[in-house]
């Protein structure tokens, strides 16, 4: 008997393991382990054998039973994970069809992109963000700029009025006065914003961006000034730059410079890789970036009932186009553009 | 202002490139806008001849066969077509290969048969004038083969140089020559108004008078026996590369002594100055002059004018009249120079559309001191170029004579502002090469600054002072430093940061910033009906599209949303963040003085957004178009980045469409804007041909109402029961009132989700059935059924007053 047993299990073990799937292997199930199955047939007949032939036939039968469910078990298990595989395998998609985004991400414009930056930078060096209007008052935009009615520097600037007291701001320094008007010195401040003149063509548009920068304290120099806007050429046009300051003339300024920052398309050599003259800096090596200048002590007048004794304080200003910087760093080729609001422009940055 | 560089050295020659000058200048703040070479290419194809012969060509009248000594030691045979060359004059001669001053080179021809090595040259052809009426015939003195460069500046380099308005001083090639001394130390030659004509014998009874509030100084002299004709080659070739075209003796010397001294003079034809006398005055309003572009101009009541005995001659400092203009047989010149009051200059020139050389220079306010600099050296002029002879007995109005200026400038302050201390000694080098005088003042370390004429309007103070100091110092000299910076406080305000978080969350959302112009224009306001709103209106705009400040963003996002479907982009989700401008009062009634941080107009800051498309499509979606409740959908995400929920009312406006408009309201029933389908027939004024879905809040009142740092609310204590439910009302019944309608039957519903609205027979026609799931919660113990029984039943009561029922 034990003899048979072992047949029995070696003929179940080989007959399982060349099971093709999960149906021939119940089939099996059935035939080896079933209630007619020849194992159970000899499990049920051991009462009938004699005594000293019951207790190692039991136990050679159970073990048999024992070792072909688990050879059952294991072959289900192996069985199973194929098919999932085969059908895994079956259910390929294409990788390169485009993907399904939830939102197609949208863009900021490039000028606001670019202001961010530089409120970014100035909040770091400790200057809070203004604004003011953009329909102001003659005063603000003139006179209490050092520019009287019919001064000669007016007419640098195509200002458009809407009334002969009112016109639409032609730069962002009106924020100078305003500013000092409301908070006493000391002052650290930019002010960011639209302006406007009257002119059109490939090198102006009627509105454009500026952001002012107004810093008064007891001991701020020109020196000061050109570190700071150094701090903020190297923000934005990277670490390698410098900045120079020409004399230049404003009428709310003494002295007055222009800042250029060295050229970041030349490195400040003028002439390119390939020798040839930089068209960016024109083979200076300098580009020409914003105007600047010590606060003129006739502006500190017109606010010195506020604190601004222009023998105890003093301080610089400057402003920036917000365009021309956005042109500088991206090569947008006509201002213009920044106002079409094309998508094939405006998907590019921001 | 332009400044030949040839010029500029008979001054100052700092022995520098034209470019090296020019850069120096540029640096302390005579701003260098480009270098220009005017004249011929190579200088060496030029040069002086002899005319040895001149004979008919045998087969052309108008040509002549000449033989020409060149100095090469062969003669040369050139055809030439002038009238007026002749054997034995001393000429100007071009050899095969020259380049021209158009850049054409010259090369050998045969002319009729006869073959020109070369050409005798006209003033035209080497850009020293415009006569083509013949070849130049040079003074004799040089011999043949002598370079032409040593008798005629046929090639110069043209400083082009933009000048501040502070600065009509250096709209003069000596006041250049006097900033590059000043810059390099070189010396500098003396000031050519120094010295002065002899007056002859004779006299005058001129008489002048004028009015001093708009006149300075009126200075005139009399030159008698003037012959007129052309100028001396050297002084149009100065004059050309300066670019003033030369005339005649006398107009060019008025133009030459402008451009070197910064003084406009006129010349009048004394014999046509009627009855003898000059009178400057103010215009009377309307009155009519034909200046000398032979233009009628309509002045005004405070423009000067000069006048003669019997009417205006001349608009004072602008431009002559035609009346006394010189013309080739005045014999008798009247020369006129004058100070002019620089802010009447200014309103005449602007007022009547009209620029000219002169009125540039007299509306930067040149000081009196000047004109009768100018007239010395013009006599000079007049008397070596015209064969002229000054009349004695100048005339010169000056009323209110002014005193030099003295600034006191302390030498600390120097330092205190530029931050770099600059020793005394240079200090006092640098002001007395500007031509200022520096004295020790009457305390230590205080010097008396004493300022020459020719500055005296722009530095008046000690900071002024301190400018020209620091420039010609050279402010790359200073050292960089950072401000110490001990109160300053960087930040963004609340209101910014907001701003940021808006338009963050629609760009994250995928729309796409726009920045358009501030301008509309009247007609565009009535495409959107809107043709009553008051406007802030531009007195001069450059166009009637652009005349108009704009109320709303809308036109400018329907502008771009056009501007991208005629170019291949009909879907788009664009928004802008921007000021609108609406009327706040009266313009023309600005505050004396500050107005103290009143603003003129009402601006607001507003965001607006406009959607041709919900959701573009992909491989495996169609695009959702846009409508009504993608608009809302995005408005209140938005919103919602800042913490704010609106509730929408219907709504009207007159861009949209009637039954797809909802006013936006937030916080304490406040007025947040608009959200809307486009009315079709606006849409189709924009050429947008599928619906347009849009919306425009205040982003000022949005700031308002956004709740501050909110408080922590319980998530975790006691679990929610969720239930369906299914209500049928009638169709015109808004969803938000039976949302409302629920929340205020029951404290414990905690949340409302409407997720499906059901029209059908089920629920009867004029009926909808909106199924909404429902969260009630309790703060203080886990609610039961029979809870929600409770409430469910007091829900179903107050759904009934509104005519609604559970559906089953």
């Amino acid at each position: 008997m034990p003899d048979r047993l072992d047949q029995l299990r070696s003929e179940a073990e080989s007959a399982i393991a060349q099971a093709a799937d999960a149906a021939a292997l119940e089939d099996l199930r059935v035939h080896y382990l079933g209630r007619r199955s020849e194992l159970t047939q000899i499990l049920r007949g051991i009462r009938d054998l004699p005594p000293e032939e019951r207790g190692p036939t039991g136990q050679a039968a159970n073990e048999a039973r024992q070792t072909i469910e688990q050879v059952l078990d294991m072959r289900r298990d192996a069985l199973e994970s194929g098919e999932l595989e085969k059908r895994l395998a079956g259910d390929r998609v294409d990788v390169t069809l485009p993907g399904d985004p939830p939102w197609p991400a949208g863009h900021l414009h490039v000028i606001t992109a670019t202001r961010r930056e530089i409120e970014d930078v100035f909040t770091g060096l400790g200057f809070f963000v203004g604004e003011g209007p953009e329909v102001e008052y003659d005063y603000y935009n003139f006179e209490a700029l050092n520019m009287p009615p019919a001064h000669p520097a007016r007419a640098m600037q195509d200002t458009f009025y809407l009334s002969h007291q009112v016109v639409l701001r032609t730069h962002t320094s009106p924020l100078q006065v305003r500013s000092m008007e409301i908070q006493e010195p000391p002052i650290y401040a930019i002010f960011p914003g639209r302006v406007y003149r009257r002119d059109s063509d490939a090198t102006h548009t009627p509105m454009f961006h500026q952001v002012e920068g107004l810093a008064i304290d007891e001991d701020i120099t020109l020196g000061d000034l050109v570190g700071v806007l150094r701090e903020f050429a190297r923000a934005l046009f990277g670490p390698d730059r410098d900045v120079k300051v020409r004399s230049s003339y404003f009428p709310f300024t003494e002295p007055s410079v222009e800042v250029d920052v060295s050229c970041f398309n030349c490195g400040g050599k003028g002439y390119l890789p390939d020798g040839s003259r930089d068209p960016l800096c024109k083979g200076s090596g300098w580009i020409e970036i914003l105007g600047a200048g010590m606060v003129d002590p006739n502006v500190l007048g017109f606010v010195a009932h506020r604190g601004y004794d222009s023998e105890r304080v003093q301080g610089f200003a400057f402003g920036m186009g917000i365009e021309r910087i956005a042109f500088l760093r991206h090569g947008i080729p006509d201002l213009r553009m920044f106002f079409e609001n094309d998508l094939r422009m405006l998907e590019q940055f921001g | 202002m332009r400044v030949p560089v040839s010029w500029l050295r008979e001054y100052c020659d700092p022995r520098l490139s034209a470019q090296e000058i020019g850069v120096r200048l540029n640096d302390s703040g005579t701003e260098l806008e480009r270098i220009e070479s005017v004249g011929v290419g190579a200088v060496d194809d030029f040069v002086v001849g002899r005319v040895l012969a001149a004979e008919q060509h045998p087969n052309a009248d108008r040509l002549r066969v000449c033989q020409v000594d060149d100095g090469s030691g062969e003669t040369r045979t050139i055809v030439c077509g002038a009238p007026n060359v002749a054997a034995g004059q001393t000429v100007a001669v071009a050899r095969p290969g020259a380049v021209m001053p158009d850049g054409s080179k010259l090369g050998k021809a045969k002319l009729r048969g006869v073959e020109s090595s070369g050409m005798i040259l006209a003033e035209d052809e080497v850009g020293v004038g415009e006569d083509h009426a013949g070849i130049m015939v040079l003074e004799n003195g040089h011999e043949p083969g002598t370079p032409l460069l040593d008798a005629l500046q046929i090639r110069d380099d043209v400083l082009d140089l933009a000048i501040s308005p502070n600065r009509p001083d250096c709209l003069a090639v000596y006041g250049i020559a006097r900033e590059v001394h000043a810059l390099t130390e070189v010396p500098l030659a003396p000031d050519p108004t120094d010295s002065d004509a002899e007056p002859a014998a004779g006299s005058h009874d001129l008489q002048v008078d004028i009015d001093p509030e708009i006149c300075l100084r009126f200075t005139v002299r009399v030159f008698e026996d003037v012959k007129i004709g052309p100028s001396p080659l050297w002084l149009k070739a100065r004059l050309t590369a300066a670019g003033q075209r030369p005339i005649s003796n006398v107009v060019d010397i008025t133009n030459y002594v402008m451009l070197l001294t910064g003084q406009p003079l006129h010349a009048f034809d004394y014999d046509r100055v009627r009855g003898g006398r000059l009178r400057v005055h103010r215009a009377e309003p309307g009155q009519k002059l034909v200046t000398l572009d032979d233009v009628e101009r309509t002045l005004s009541g405070d423009m000067a004018l000069i006048s003669d005995a019997e009417g205006p001659t001349s608009l004072a400092g602008v431009m002559g009249g035609q009346v006394s203009e010189v013309s080739g047989d005045t014999a008798r010149v009247a020369m006129e120079a004058a100070t002019w009051v620089g802010p009447n200059i200014s309103r005449t020139m602007s007022t009547l559309g009209l620029r000219s050389e002169a009125g540039a220079r007299f509306e930067k306010q040149l000081h009196p001191a000047l004109a009768m600099a100018a007239q010395r050296l013009a006599a000079r002029l007049m008397v070596d170029l015209c064969g002229a002879r000054l009349v004695a007995g100048t005339v010169d109005v000056y009323p209110r004579p002014l005193e030099p200026r003295t600034v006191k400038l302390r030498v600390p302050r120097v330092e205190k502002l530029l931050g770099a201390a600059i020793p005394v000694p240079e200090i006092e080098a640098i002001l007395q090469r500007l031509g200022f005088g520096a004295t020790p003042g009457d305390s230590p370390g205080v010097l008396d600054v004493l300022v020459p004429y020719w500055r005296d309007g722009d530095i008046q103070r000690e900071a002024d002072v301190i400018e020209e100091v620091g420039r010609i110092h050279g402010l790359d000299k200073l050292p960089i430093t950072l401000p110490a910076r001990r109160h300053a406080i960087g930040r963004l305000t609340e209101r910014q940061r907001l701003r940021r978080r808006v338009e963050d969350a629609l760009r994250d959302r995928g729309t796409s910033e726009v920045v358009a112009y501030s301008f509309t224009s009247q007609a565009t306001l009535d495409r959107l009906r809107l043709g009553d709103v008051p406007l802030l209106h531009i007195a001069n705009p450059l166009s009637e599209d652009q005349s108009v400040m704009r109320p709303l963003l809308l036109p400018g996002l329907l502008d771009a949303a056009r501007h991208n479907a005629a170019h291949g982009r009909p879907a788009v989700r664009l928004f802008e963040s921007a000021h609108v401008y609406r009327v706040a009062g009266p313009l023309d009634k600005a505050p004396d003085g500050s107005p103290q941080g009143q603003t003129p107009a009402r601006e607001r800051h507003h965001l607006a957004a406009v959607l041709t498309e919900a959701l573009p499509g992909t491989w495996r979606s169609d695009p959702r178009p846009a409508d009504f409740y993608a608009a809302k959908a995005l408005l209140e995400a938005t919103i919602g980045s800042v913490g704010v929920e609106a509730w929408f009312e219907p709504g009207e406006r007159p861009f949209l469409h009637p039954g797809r408009t909802a006013t936006v309201l937030a916080g304490d029933e406040r007025k947040l804007g608009w959200v809307g389908e486009l009315h079709p027939s606006v849409a189709r004024e924009w050429d947008l041909d599928r619906a347009v879905a849009a919306f425009e809040i205040d982003l000022d009142l949005l700031a308002e109402i956004a709740p501050g740092p909110g408080h922590y609310s319980d998530v975790t204590t006691f679990p929610p029961v969720v239930q369906d439910i299914a209500v049928v009302v009638a169709e015109d019944v808004p969803a938000a009132d039976v949302v409302d309608a629920v929340r205020s039957a029951s404290r414990l519903v905690d949340a409302v989700e409407l997720f499906d609205v059901y029209h059908g027979q089920q629920v009867g026609d004029g009926n909808k059935s909106l199924a909404l799931r429902l969260e009630f919660r309790s703060p203080e113990r886990t609610l039961t059924d029979e809870d929600v029984t409770a409430e469910r039943t007091k829900i179903e009561g107050v759904l009934s007053e509104i005519g609604g029922r559970l559906r089953a």
